[in-house]
């Protein structure tokens, strides 16, 4: 008997390290993959935005040209070059143009300077700017970006974790009562979301900063700003209201529906009807049978949220005047400065592959499935 | 099929559904009328053409329904020409030539002043001008000099900007502005009031020569105008309306179909060969998705082209790829293993033959109602993008008008109509079709689809 006990427990204990053997080395296998190919995929994707942002070396030509005019103006306008000849002034033009050109590295064909583009870019060396400059005057694109960041963090987050958080509790609570006046009421509502967040803000201003006269067109604060801080903040609020009242809008009924739609395929479920019929209360059964197998769909979900605040909304910012991550995208955009465009692409690639990344290797330690081979999961 | 008609009748139980079939219903309606009624080159016309083809018409006028809901009715434009025989014609040779005399009679009954007063006018002479002048006579039978002027081939007398007449105005009727003044009783207290009743305007022309001619149309120009109101160029804003159906649902049905179309095609394609396709097809979803998508469109439009198709093109192209592709994908593999596909290989189908008649034919329950959920974000982006000011250069759209209209501050300076007309019209055409895709999806997945 007791060899065999002792048998039993050597077994078992080799089974248990060759499991956590085979798991780690699955686990390994995996994040390996999965990381490479989303770095290609990064690579990829930011290759793309910089040639679109460059017009497939367009930009290079319209540059070359402008250097050109210029020097040749600042040539016929120079009274020392008036002693020359017209064939050597055309030579000196000639020699200038050159020596400019390959001072921006403009020699060189679009294909290799695009290359050096995807470098620095994928190293985070964002360069300058062309033409924009940031409100306290660097013309690095680095702080071009991280100055608009705060407040597009500041309206977004805002909205978005308003939504998120109405709206996985309004759709618990909808689940629990599928079918009632209120749950049909979100279902027949929730096509209000095919409009986008600007559109309701139009009507949000119409009505409340124009007809009523309550609150602000658009804007960050009040002008002249307000001395203090709590009255500075204030007026911000002020100005926040509106726009994430059309942030929230144009999603919580569509963001209603789906999450509704979700409890309710897990609350279908065999052990939710068991815990029922164990007696547990209503709550419980939410808490731990309901949210705890959805929190990784929930916790993507909000992963993905954040990320998407980086953007901003170009629109909703413009027509609220809001001045934040979104609007100077779209004014880069209008004035052809590449370097911010490509910079802010380059941010916006990295952080949703790392989040991306983080999710996967979390999934995969969660859930064998994932590791083991294709399955499914893409 | 006969699951389809199934569908099509189960319908009837769901309002939203029917109010969404006759909202779409409407919209193609409209746009066949629009189309018909008003061809696409009469309408850029219309549109593009300049001052002269809508000078006639108010600057930023309401739509004139709007009097039904106001107690003081708003004027309207009264516009009469002497070519189209709205003025009485007198002529009389004179020593050096003759007088020609135009009389314009109308009635005014509004309870508000007219925005603005012009007269436009042609006239022809071998070498000398003629000379001509206005006189206003008005209900209680004051005359007003309005201007003299020596004409000139073509040209147009503004009664607001004539200095000479606001001074005029000024000294015998009060501080106010021409257009006003003309309306109303001399010195009369509190706020002016439009004098209603029976109006002449007399044209004298004095021509030098006998075979001078002239013509002038009369503009009074209201404060509402038509069926949608004018915007801030005298456009009436009902031919953009109007246009913007057929535009908004080519674009929104195009879009959504290529898109779903080809979604489906290529994630069929990647489920059913495999391998190295479905990967290199699995990457490049992963590439797209990590694009940003407006920027990029943004991009497009302000470097390459603002053309709606070229825009078109690229939002299918951008929203092939993404999470649709994905859950595609996931069913078409669980399609793949199905026993009437391994019967359908048994018999010697082709891989094409199988992917195009028993790959794709089951999930078309789940593809026709998101097709129709899509077509209004495409609606909107193509709105979104007029708002940026990349909409098409030459087609008048909703979302134009919006752009114009926040452009020129309509919504702070009370032109509500302005935004709201267009605004209505995109709400209601993504409202109609939101409502039918949302119940057939209902219809058509009685099960609760998985996410």
């Amino acid at each position: 008997m007791s060899i065999s006990t002792v048998g039993l427990a050597e077994l078992r204990k080799f089974l248990r390290a060759s499991w956590a053997q085979t798991t780690l080395i699955q686990l390994a296998r995996y994040t390996v993959i999965r990381g490479f190919t989303l770095l290609i995929t990064v690579v990829v994707g930011v290759y793309m935005t910089i040639l679109i942002a460059n017009m497939g070396g367009y930009v290079d030509q319209i540059r070359k040209a402008e250097i050109r005019e210029e020097i040749a103006i600042r040539v016929i306008n120079d009274p020392a070059m008036r002693m020359h000849s017209p064939e050597d002034r055309l030579r000196i033009i000639e020699e200038q143009a050159r020596l400019e050109e390959r001072r921006l590295g403009l020699d060189q064909p679009f294909l290799v300077r695009s290359a050096y583009f995807l470098q620095n870019a994928l190293t985070l060396r964002l360069g300058f700017a062309q033409l924009m400059s940031s409100d306290s005057g660097s013309r690095q694109v680095q702080w071009i970006l991280i100055e608009r960041l705060p407040t597009t963090i500041l309206l977004f987050a805002t909205a978005d974790l308003l939504i998120f958080f109405f709206s996985v509790m309004i759709a618990l609570m909808l689940s629990r009562n599928y079918g009632s006046w209120l749950d049909r009421a979100f279902v027949v509502l929730s096509p209000l979301s095919a409009a986008p967040p600007w559109f309701y803000g139009l009507f949000l201003i119409v009505i409340f900063a124009g007809w009523l006269r309550l609150l602000p067109f658009g804007g960050l604060v009040d002008a002249p700003p307000p001395p203090t801080f709590p009255e500075y903040a204030l007026g911000v609020l002020k100005h926040m209201i509106l726009p994430v009242s059309a942030l929230f809008i144009s999603s919580i009924f569509i963001s209603v529906y789906s999450w509704r739609t979700f409890f309710l395929i897990y609350s279908s479920e065999d052990y939710v009807e068991l815990a029922k019929a164990k007696g547990l209360s209503g709550r419980a059964i939410e808490y731990r049978y309901i949210l705890r197998p959805t929190l990784p769909p929930i916790m993507t979900n909000f992963m993905l949220t954040v990320i998407s605040l980086w953007m901003g909304a170009p629109i909703l910012e413009s027509v609220f005047n809001w001045p934040g991550m979104g609007r100077t995208l779209y004014q880069a955009i209008g004035l052809f400065d590449t370097p911010v465009i490509v910079g802010a692409t380059v941010i916006f690639a990295y952080l949703l592959a790392i989040t991306v990344f983080v999710l996967d290797i979390i999934y995969a330690i969660l859930d064998p499935r994932v590791r083991i081979g294709e399955g499914g999961q893409a | 099929m006969q699951g389809l008609r199934d569908a099509l009748h189960q319908l009837r139980y769901y309002p939203s559904a029917l109010l969404g079939l006759v909202i779409i219903g409407l919209l193609v309606l409209v746009s066949i009328y629009t189309v018909i009624t008003m061809p696409y080159s009469q309408a850029i016309e219309l549109w593009r053409a300049g001052e002269q083809t809508w000078r006639a018409l108010p600057r930023t006028a309401p739509p004139a329904w709007l009097n039904w809901f106001r107690r003081e009715k708003l004027p309207e434009t009264i516009a009469l020409d002497s070519r189209r025989g709205q003025a009485a014609r007198a002529e009389k040779p004179t020593q050096e030539g003759k007088q020609i005399t135009l009389l314009y009679v109308f009635e005014y009954r509004a309870d508000d002043f007219p925005s603005e007063i012009n007269l436009f006018y042609d006239a022809t002479y071998p070498s000398k001008p003629p000379f001509v002048s206005i006189l206003w006579r008005t209900p209680d039978h004051r005359e007003i000099l309005i201007g003299e002027f020596s004409a000139r081939p073509s040209g147009s007398f503004r009664f607001d900007q004539d200095e000479a007449l606001a001074r005029r105005i000024r000294r015998l009727i009060g501080d106010l502005p021409v257009s006003v003044g003309l309306f109303t009783v001399p010195n009369s207290q509190g706020a002016p009031v439009p004098l209603k009743g029976s109006y002449q305007v007399e044209v004298r022309v004095l021509g030098f020569e006998p075979q001078t001619t002239f013509d002038a149309e009369l503009v009074v120009y209201g404060k509402v105008h038509g069926l949608a109101g004018t915007d801030h160029l005298r456009r009436d804003l009902r031919i953009a309306l109007l246009w913007g159906a057929p535009v908004a649902l080519t674009f929104g049905l195009l879009a959504a179909v290529g898109t779903i179309f080809m979604t489906v095609t290529i994630a069929a394609i990647g489920a059913w060969f495999g391998g190295l396709w479905d990967d290199l097809i699995q990457r490049a979803n992963d590439v797209v998705m990590m694009l940003p998508f407006l920027p990029i469109l943004i991009m497009i439009g302000t470097l390459y082209s603002r053309s709606i198709w070229v825009i078109l093109g690229v939002s299918i192209l951008l929203s092939v790829f993404g999470t649709a592709m994905k859950t595609f994908r996931a069913i078409f593999i669980q399609v793949r293993s199905s026993p009437y596909i391994e019967a359908a290989r048994a018999y010697g189908a082709g891989s094409w033959r199988i992917i195009f008649r028993y790959l794709i034919p089951p999930v078309l329950p789940v593809v026709i109602p998101n097709l129709i959920i899509l077509v209004p974000s495409f609606v909107f982006l193509e709105a979104s993008l007029a708002v940026l000011g990349l909409g098409d250069p030459v087609l008048p759209t909703w979302g134009k008008v919006i752009e114009n209209a926040v452009a020129n501050g309509a919504p702070y300076r009370g032109q509500y109509y302005w935004v709201l007309e267009p605004a209505f019209l995109l709400m209601i055409t993504g409202l109609g079709f939101a409502m039918l895709g949302f119940a057939l999806d209902r219809i058509f997945n009685p099960r609760l689809r998985e996410m």
